[in-house]
Order: structure tokens, then C-alpha cells, then sequence
């Protein structure tokens, strides 16, 4: 079977569309670590007085 | 068609002061709340609650139960639709500053030592999505204002533990038919509420009710559950919670109240918890035996195996013998409620239910944009391979659980506004059911299809003859020869339209 119409076929409707493709995957990869690097900074000075002052009253 | 709501207690810190006064802020917040609504809103009325009723039929005496209980004043008015009359009392006795009746039905107000937004009554689990969502804004719109009166930052956080021990509330309300044995309500039931957290949880770092033990487990609220059904919601907090206060023609319904679920910053968690529920509970109301089947026998120590066990494989005994995991639990509770479904909103909970279990038993990963606490594992797991140290085999170790960095990186993946669940949806890796024009209508509009469509368009068209609002009353403050405040009953929450209501809104 030509390359051409496997590509063609996952674009079908019937084809379950809930395991993520490859470029999805790399992606989600992408933004997390960007996300990671953002807050990278603020953790290395704050995190242990951060967790420490964290505190709350019980509630229901 | 069922009546559900849903509660949600925030944390709040003032970062430039740890030791603020929890109580305090939260009531600036309240404040805040109240300016940023101006004219259009109102206070709570305190009329109809009677939190001392358990659903076993039973009513506690005053003087055997801790005082935060005591909520209620000693007014209980059944007369369905009615219009009576109620002296005037002193000021006192609610203080504004305390509470936000809003035009979206919702309730802003200080619950202890924190703010808590009640949702207005919806008709499924999608509208409740979108006003929990809706509820998150409006607590931004207040810190905003709070920040401008007082030059002083809130951080508000929608999570559920502090790690020290504390743990704060996120409640499901459903109104379920009164003639239902609450004691057979509470069996069928119990085996859904301990299992569905395998895709409701948010996710926590750190076991044990002050994370004495380093690791990671599902849920924010299961080291908090201590017994299977009871009346307090702030110590020995039960699976099903009994308390008695339908907020309704109390000879039809019962309300439960549901205390386990956490607090979801995910909408299709959130979507879940709300439509799972009420299909179980169409089976339940059915008399369905076949949920006989799935009695735990040990359903609070389940709670807590279920919220451990990543792996989503851990048995747990049934009462018939046999072993079952939470995966297969929740499958068998999925063939039941497929015979449930009675509208869109339901089929679209049955759809991705299946989706649901089917991928996370294959691999949980695959749940990252919907799951919360599959998205948090999956986050904090990079973070601590990025923060892993060299062993001495030239090796790399991932950063502990309870390394600082990590343990902070949970308390801000709640943060309202900026934290890290906040900026994982901005970077489109989060799905959303509620579209943003959605949840921008439901800050200021209150549902069309409840009672609370009275309650809010009341506050925003004719704020100036409203003295208080409740759930299940709205009082006038007219200009009339009684010289009394009138109090227009609304005992039935699916009902949009009062007379008289009606008649005011027309003008």
C-alpha cells in the first residue's frame, strides 16, 4: 500500500482520536519544559520559606 | 433532570504576610467581593438552614455538637411558593461584610477561615462546569478589588490540603428523592465516591494527613476520610455526609452532600465528578440491585489504598468475596449507568467515561489533558528528573517528593490566575469544556433552567427592595402597610418562575 493513503487514512473519522499523535506528544514535551524553565528561578530562591508559610486553617 | 451544585473553599495566604489572620483576609475578600459587584448584590438569609438534622431522621441536640455547626437561626418555613411575613431583626445578626448573594445565583462569602464561592443551583454537569469556572473569576475579580483597597495583595488557591494537616472542602449538593432509605443510598453509593477519583482526583504530593511520608498520591482529600457516613464536615469527615438540610419541600427531597471530592482545576474532572454521581444515583433511585455488587468491604482504608496505588492495580475486597480494582469498580459502574442516561449531557458522560477508563488502563498518560492529577504527575515527574542528582555510579537520581521545589510546585499548580495548572491551560495542554464566552456570561448571569435565575435577576434588576437572599428564600423589603419584610419561599429548585418574583422582574 502506497505511504499516501495510510497518512490519508488516519485523517478518517472512525479512527479513534484519543492516543495522542507523535507531534502531539513532542509538543506537550515542549510546553512543559518551557514551563519548567519559566518557573525555575522563583523555586531556587523561594520554594522552602514558600512550602513553610503554607499554612491554612482546617475547614470543612 | 437533577438539581446539583457545587462548593468550592479556597486557600488564601497574603504573601507579603504569612501569619495574616485567615479570617480576616477572608472577610476583606468578602468585601472586596461586594465592591466589585456594587449595587447588585445582597446579603444571605439565614432563615431556612437547619444543619443539625441528619438524613438517618435523627436531630442532634444543640448542646451535643462542636459550635461551627451551629449555623442555622430557628426559622423553618415549608409553605411551597408561598409569601409570608417576617419582623425585622437587628443588623447584627448578619453581618454584610460576611456574605455576596450575586447575580449569578452564586454566594461569595467566609465559610471559617475561608472564602468559599457556592455555585447557583444548574440542571447537569456541564452547566456546573461552566459556573465553577465562573466562580474562579469572580474570586479573582474580588482579590483584584481587595488589592486595590487595601494595597495589599491574596493569593487564592483552589486546592484542598495546606500539608500541615489542615484540609478545606470542595462539596457536591444533588437532590435526591426523599423517599429513598438514606442508609441504602449510602451503601450503593460509597463504592463509586471511593473509586472515581481515578479520574476526578487532583493529585497530591506527600501521604498522610500532614504528608508525613514522602511520595505522590491521587487525591487531595482521602487522608482526610475517616469514617463511611456521618454528620460533621470538619473532624471524623464521613464518605457520605448525613446532614439533613434539603433546601427544599423537605417532605420530596433530600439534598446530599457529598465531602469528599477535591477541589479540580480541570474541567473534564470536574465534568466527572458532577455527571459520574448523578448517573449512579438515577441507578440508585432506580432500586438497581446490581450495585449490591460492589460493596467495599472496607470502604474508608479503600479510599486511601485507591488514592496510593498510581498504578491503578490494587485490589480491594468486596463483600461478595471477591477482589476488584478501582478500574474495574468504576467499569462495572459504567455498564449500570448506561441504562441511566437520560439526555445529551449524560451520553457525553457515558462517551467519555468509557474513554477514560479505557486509556487509563492502558496507560495514564494518555489522560494528561483531562486527568488533574495525571497532568500534575506527569509535570512534577519532569520536574524531578530535572532537578535529579548524579549518584556516585554516574547515574541520575530524580529530586525526592519532598524536595521543596517539588512540594511548592503542588501548592502553585492550584494558584487562581497564575498558578501552574493556570498556565498549562493557557498553553493550550489542558482540554476545556466551558468555552471562555461561556464562563463570562456566567459571572454575571445565573442559570435560566433554576430558581436561582430568580434569585440573580432579582439582586440585578431590584437590588433596592432586596433585603437578603438564601437558597430557598428571597426577602422583600417593600414599602408597605404590614411594615413587615416579606419572605417569597422558593421550595422547588427546578422552578424558574414565582408570581411575584415574576411580576417584579416584569416592572
Amino acid at each position: 500500500m502506497p505511504q499516501q493513503s495510510v497518512n490519508q487514512d488516519s485523517f478518517d473519522d472512525d479512527v479513534p482520536d484519543d492516543a495522542p499523535a507523535p507531534a502531539a506528544a513532542a509538543a506537550t514535551t515542549d510546553a512543559l519544559d518551557a514551563l519548567l524553565d519559566e518557573i525555575d528561578g522563583n523555586l531556587q530562591v523561594n520554594a522552602e520559606q514558600f512550602v513553610r508559610s503554607f499554612v491554612q486553617k482546617g475547614g470543612q | 433532570m437533577r438539581i446539583l451544585g457545587l462548593e468550592t473553599e479556597y486557600g488564601i495566604t497574603d504573601p507579603a504576610d504569612p501569619r495574616a489572620n485567615p479570617i480576616l483576609l477572608s472577610s476583606l475578600l468578602v468585601s472586596g467581593c461586594r465592591a466589585w459587584a456594587g449595587e447588585k448584590t445582597t446579603r444571605w438569609d439565614y432563615g431556612g438552614e437547619d444543619p443539625l438534622m441528619d438524613q438517618r431522621g435523627v436531630r442532634r441536640p444543640r448542646t451535643h455538637v462542636i459550635p461551627e455547626l451551629l449555623t442555622d437561626a430557628h426559622e423553618f418555613n415549608a409553605k411551597a411558593g408561598s409569601v409570608t411575613l417576617r419582623r425585622r431583626r437587628g443588623s447584627w445578626e448578619d453581618p454584610a461584610h460576611l456574605n455576596a448573594v450575586l447575580t449569578n445565583g452564586a454566594r461569595f462569602y467566609v465559610d471559617h477561615a475561608h472564602p468559599e464561592y457556592s455555585g447557583p443551583e444548574v440542571t447537569n454537569a456541564r452547566d456546573a462546569v461552566v459556573w465553577d469556572r465562573a466562580g474562579d473569576a469572580i474570586a479573582l475579580q474580588a482579590a483584584a478589588a481587595y488589592a486595590e483597597a487595601e494595597g495589599t495583595h491574596v493569593s487564592l488557591y483552589k486546592n484542598n490540603v495546606d500539608g500541615k494537616g489542615a484540609s478545606y472542602g470542595t462539596h457536591e449538593n444533588f437532590q435526591v428523592r426523599r423517599d429513598l432509605d438514606f442508609d441504602v443510598l449510602a451503601r450503593r453509593l460509597t463504592a463509586h465516591l471511593v473509586t472515581r477519583q481515578i479520574y476526578t482526583g487532583a493529585g497530591r504530593v506527600g501521604l498522610g494527613m500532614r504528608g508525613e511520608q514522602p511520595g505522590f498520591q491521587i487525591s487531595q482529600r482521602a487522608d482526610y476520610m475517616e469514617t463511611e457516613v456521618g454528620l460533621e464536615t470538619t473532624l471524623r469527615r464521613p464518605i457520605v455526609n448525613s446532614r439533613d438540610e434539603p433546601h427544599a419541600e423537605r417532605k420530596y427531597w433530600r439534598r446530599l452532600h457529598i465531602i469528599i471530592g477535591d477541589a479540580t482545576t480541570f474541567d473534564v474532572a470536574t465534568f466527572m465528578k458532577l455527571g459520574t454521581t448523578t448517573l449512579v444515583l438515577a441507578a440508585i433511585e432506580a432500586d438497581d440491585a446490581r450495585l449490591d455488587a460492589l460493596t467495599l468491604v472496607e470502604p474508608v482504608g479503600d479510599v486511601q489504598r485507591v488514592s496510593r496505588d498510581l498504578a491503578l492495580r490494587e485490589g480491594l475486597h468486596l463483600a461478595d468475596g471477591t477482589v476488584a480494582s478501582a478500574l474495574e469498580v468504576q467499569r462495572a459502574l459504567l455498564e449500570i449507568a448506561r441504562d441511566y442516561v437520560a439526555g445529551a449531557v449524560d451520553a457525553l458522560v457515558i462517551a467519555r467515561w468509557e474513554s477514560l477508563l479505557e486509556r487509563l488502563g492502558r496507560d495514564i498518560f494518555e489522560t494528561a489533558r483531562e486527568v488533574e492529577w495525571v497532568a500534575k504527575l506527569q509535570l512534577l515527574g519532569r520536574m524531578r528528573a530535572k532537578y535529579g542528582t548524579a549518584t556516585a555510579e554516574g547515574e541520575t537520581r530524580d529530586a525526592a517528593w519532598d524536595d521543596p521545589r517539588i512540594a511548592a510546585s503542588d501548592i502553585v499548580w492550584s494558584q487562581l490566575g497564575t498558578g501552574l495548572s493556570a498556565r498549562l491551560a493557557a498553553a493550550g495542554q489542558v482540554e476545556r469544556l466551558a468555552t471562555e464566552d461561556e464562563v463570562a456570561a456566567a459571572i454575571t448571569d445565573a442559570p435560566r433552567d433554576t430558581r436561582a435565575y430568580l434569585r440573580g435577576a432579582i439582586v440585578a434588576t431590584r437590588p433596592d427592595i432586596v433585603d437578603a437572599a438564601g437558597w430557598s428564600t428571597i426577602v422583600l423589603d417593600r414599602d408597605a402597610d404590614h411594615g413587615q419584610l416579606e419572605v417569597v419561599h422558593l421550595d422547588d429548585p427546578a422552578s424558574a418562575s414565582h408570581p411575584l418574583i415574576d411580576e417584579l422582574l416584569r416592572g
